[in-house]
């Protein structure tokens, strides 16, 4: 060997070196999951998007709680590296934490101490258009993760190692179908719903087999030729129509049945799609076995102003009138508080009342129908303005709902506004299809507004608010978590603060500065007797946009948000 | 508006039967592991051509005398002059074009150009340098998240106007060799030297700069 070798080959061992001491992984020990723990999960662990499948991002543990929170200090933390909005929540399987980054990172990590097992980086394709460069999350099932990439694939991850195990293609990105949510595992099936209404796809839902990436089912949201519903289309205007499902559904164990959130018609101007449009923002009901509708509920009709309804409604049994009724609880963003009950074969509207301003919705009818302003839905060839924006009263940002205080908490916006002028524009599979111009996008204050964000407490059996509390300087937009230490965990503010509030009263009790804004949700994890609250920084995507057009509204609020990653993990100082 | 009425009337939605004749038919096991494979083997492409759609060249970059014709608009496909493009903007939106082929480029997004005339006193010295006539060219893909740039709007931070990428609100100013002056773009829109000969505008050489967001990590 010569010395040039030797140098050579001296330098590669040590890269090597330095590489695995960066990591410590394979994961030893993993606890396989499987549908009696997804069912019935450890009050210790968060191993679905909202911890259970009726949605409640509720946390039964109760050692930090309204007396000691003001302990809660940071343990561990650790810099995901990458930028834009880190949106997913930290899942976490008996000391074992996966944390997806937006352009499709998967990091393992030590839950307790934050040692990093093993990183899995997505190539991303150089021509991608990501209009929404985040992820949600892992869904995770026997020794195996999912994951749902913006290049529009799934992927199966070997829980310990990190390696690939399948990967399969679902639609093609270029035409611009894209995947940002955390997969449904259902009974060994990895169920995920197609994000892409803005660029005039046709929504779907679909199930792959957890063992190898093989299609199950796909039902779309915009019912084909010979369908139930495809009569609420006029022409072809089905073939592009939208109804993105971008959103992690819900799942009643009892009926075996999941319910997924359906997003807004394309092109957004009414006008432009006649009808109904079924089933744009509305809920579905579907059998996890085939996919077969079994049933559904439109929120509203003929969707004119971007109001998807991506977030998958509340399980929540509601005692009302004398009666327990198996409700579908989901503040929309069409500004409207809903409540719905599901039967085996109906979803049955209950009630239904504003939570923030709109200027849309004269009321609605006993059917469930909201009864529409004309004067503020917005037309092809006319600039119309409406109440709330097109971010609506609460995007996609997830309530939580407390068993203990029976309470459903809001991550809402009030005293915006939005509008743009109907144009048509034609379609081009790939690029943006709004039915205007991205430029003539508007957002307003209300005149005198002295407060934008709003954490909201509602009792959903009287439709009375409890509390409410207002941020002067800030949208609210993250999800928000509920604990059986009466407490309720948010970020969403542009002052990079995490907070606790009192449940049952909304009195602030801690706040943390973090690096960035949190656009994420909180979790709640426990290990050796401890409990951990976990969330991550990384402000991006919506909530930066919304920023960006508040500073050009003049009121004085924060314009720089410093972007980038880190996961916190907070516990009560010893 | 006023409250709607808190209602207890319980009106049943209608049932749905299950959709069939749009299901995509079921992927063998096969189908789905040479599909992996088939995109494994694709890692890595900077463009990605659309098999048995676009003819050859047709996903390659901008080529040395390549022509520019608009990539959008009534005009689309026809020949850009220099005389079509008016002093202060806005950006025309093109695609190269090989005069010896006819192939037009379009078969990458990433080979999309905004060409512009401005004032050439407007610009710095490094951008007026590489001008023609005022007339210079960049990439219109965003080097943020690969967004198209669209808008050609009066800056958030500025009584400029300047390229903007509606996606996340990145601003770059074409007078400054397309540097960032607002947004969440990590660097300038690579740029693409132009020539003019008798009027007509042809490309010089290779894009200065990635094409193309960011991959970080």
């Amino acid at each position: 060997m010569t010395r040039k070798q030797w140098l050579l080959s001296g330098f590669v061992a040590f890269t090597c070196l330095a590489s695995t001491a960066a990591v410590s992984g394979p994961i030893e020990n993993y606890s396989p999951v499987t549908a009696q723990r997804l069912e019935n999960p450890e009050p210790k662990n968060w191993m679905l998007y909202r911890r259970t499948y009726d949605g409640h991002g509720y946390s039964p543990l109760d050692q930090i709680n309204t007396s000691n929170v003001k302990n809660l200090t940071p343990v561990w933390t650790f810099a995901t590296g990458v930028v834009e909005g880190h949106q997913a929540p930290p899942i976490v399987n008996n000391g074992a934490m996966f944390v997806t980054t937006p352009m499709g990172q998967v990091i393992a990590l030590n839950a307790k101490t934050g040692d990093e097992y093993w990183r899995y980086k997505r190539q991303l394709p150089d021509d991608l258009f990501q209009l929404h460069p985040t992820n949600r999350g892992v869904g995770l099932w026997e020794d195996k993760l999912y994951l749902a990439t913006t290049d529009d694939h799934v992927v199966a991850l070997d829980a310990k190692t990190g390696k690939v195990v399948w990967d399969t293609k679902v639609q093609d990105y270029r035409k611009g179908q894209y995947l940002t949510l955390m997969p449904l595992i259902v009974d060994g099936k990895v169920i995920v719903g197609g994000s892409g209404g803005e660029f005039g796809v046709r929504g779907y839902v679909v199930a792959y087999d957890a063992k190898d990436g093989k299609e199950l089912w796909r039902t779309y949201t915009i019912p084909g030729e010979g369908e139930p519903g495809h009569d609420t289309w006029q022409g072809d205007d089905w073939k592009n129509g939208g109804g993105s499902a971008w959103m992690t559904g819900n799942y009643d164990k009892e009926t075996k049945t999941i319910y997924w959130g359906v997003g807004n018609a394309a092109p957004w101007p009414g006008d432009s799609h006649p009808g109904d449009n079924l089933y744009t923002s509305s809920v579905l009901a579907l059998d996890p076995d085939t996919g077969k509708i079994k049933a559904y509920h439109q929120y509203h009709q003929n969707d004119s102003w971007d109001w998807d309804e991506v977030e998958a409604p509340m399980l929540i049994d509601l005692q009302r009138n004398g009666r327990t009724i198996k409700s579908l609880v989901h503040p929309g963003r069409d500004a409207i508080f809903w409540v719905l009950e599901r039967t085996p074969t109906k979803i049955n509207y209950v009630a239904g009342w504003p939570f923030v301003h709109t200027d849309v919705w004269k009321g609605i009818d006993e059917t469930g129908k909201p009864i529409v302003d004309p004067a503020h839905k917005p037309v092809m060839g006319k600039r119309v303005e409406f109440c709330p924006s097109l971010w609506g009263g609460k995007d996609w940002p997830s309530a939580a709902y407390s068993q203990r205080t029976g309470l459903v908490y809001v991550p809402a916006n009030e005293n915006f506004c939005g509008g743009f002028t109907g144009e048509k524009v034609p379609l081009k599979p790939g690029e943006l299809w709004l039915g205007t111009k991205p430029e003539d996008i508007g957002l307003k204050t209300r005149p005198g507004a002295d407060h934008f964000g709003e954490l909201q407490a509602w009792d959903p059996a009287t439709g009375k608010k409890v509390w409410q509390h207002n941020f002067p300087k800030s949208q609210l937009f993250g999800s928000v978590t509920a604990t059986a230490g009466d407490l309720v965990f948010v970020g969403g503010t542009n002052d990079r603060n995490f907070r606790a509030f009192h449940a049952k009263t909304g009195e602030l009790l801690w706040e943390q500065k973090t690096n960035s804004g949190i656009v994420g949700m909180p979790v709640s994890y426990e290990i050796d007797g401890t409990q951990y609250i976990a969330i991550q920084s990384g402000w991006g995507v919506d909530a930066q946009r919304i920023q960006d057009a508040l500073v050009t509204n003049n009121i004085g609020i924060e314009a720089n948000v410093p972007q980038g990653g880190v996961v916190w993990v907070f516990a009560l100082k010893k | 508006m006023s409250r709607a009425s808190f209602t207890t009337n319980f009106t049943s939605s209608e049932n749905s039967r299950q959709p069939d004749a749009e299901v995509d038919a079921e992927q063998t096991r096969r189908t789905v592991l040479l599909g992996a494979l088939a995109v494994t083997a694709c890692l890595g492409c900077s463009a990605h051509a659309r098999a048995g759609e676009d003819p050859p060249g047709s996903d390659e970059r901008p080529q040395k005398g390549d022509v520019l014709v608009y990539s959008q608009g009534d005009k689309e496909g026809k020949l850009i002059t220099a005389a079509d493009l008016n002093a202060g903007g806005p950006p025309v939106h093109a695609w190269p074009k090989d005069p010896n082929t006819s192939v037009v480029r379009s078969g990458s997004r990433l080979n999309e150009i905004l060409i512009i005339r401005l004032d050439p006193a407007e610009l710095d010295e490094k951008t007026r340098a590489r001008a023609v006539e005022g007339i210079i060219a960049y990439s219109a893909i965003c080097s943020h998240a690969g967004c198209p740039v669209t808008a050609w709007v009066k800056s958030d931070v500025g009584d400029k106007e300047v390229f903007k990428c509606m996606c996340h609100n990145s601003e770059f100013d074409p007078r400054a060799g397309a540097q960032v002056v607002f947004g969440p773009a990590p660097r300038r829109l690579a740029a693409l030297p132009l020539a003019l000969a008798d009027g007509s505008l042809s490309i010089a050489g290779n894009f200065m700069g990635k094409v193309g967001g960011t991959q970080p990590g």
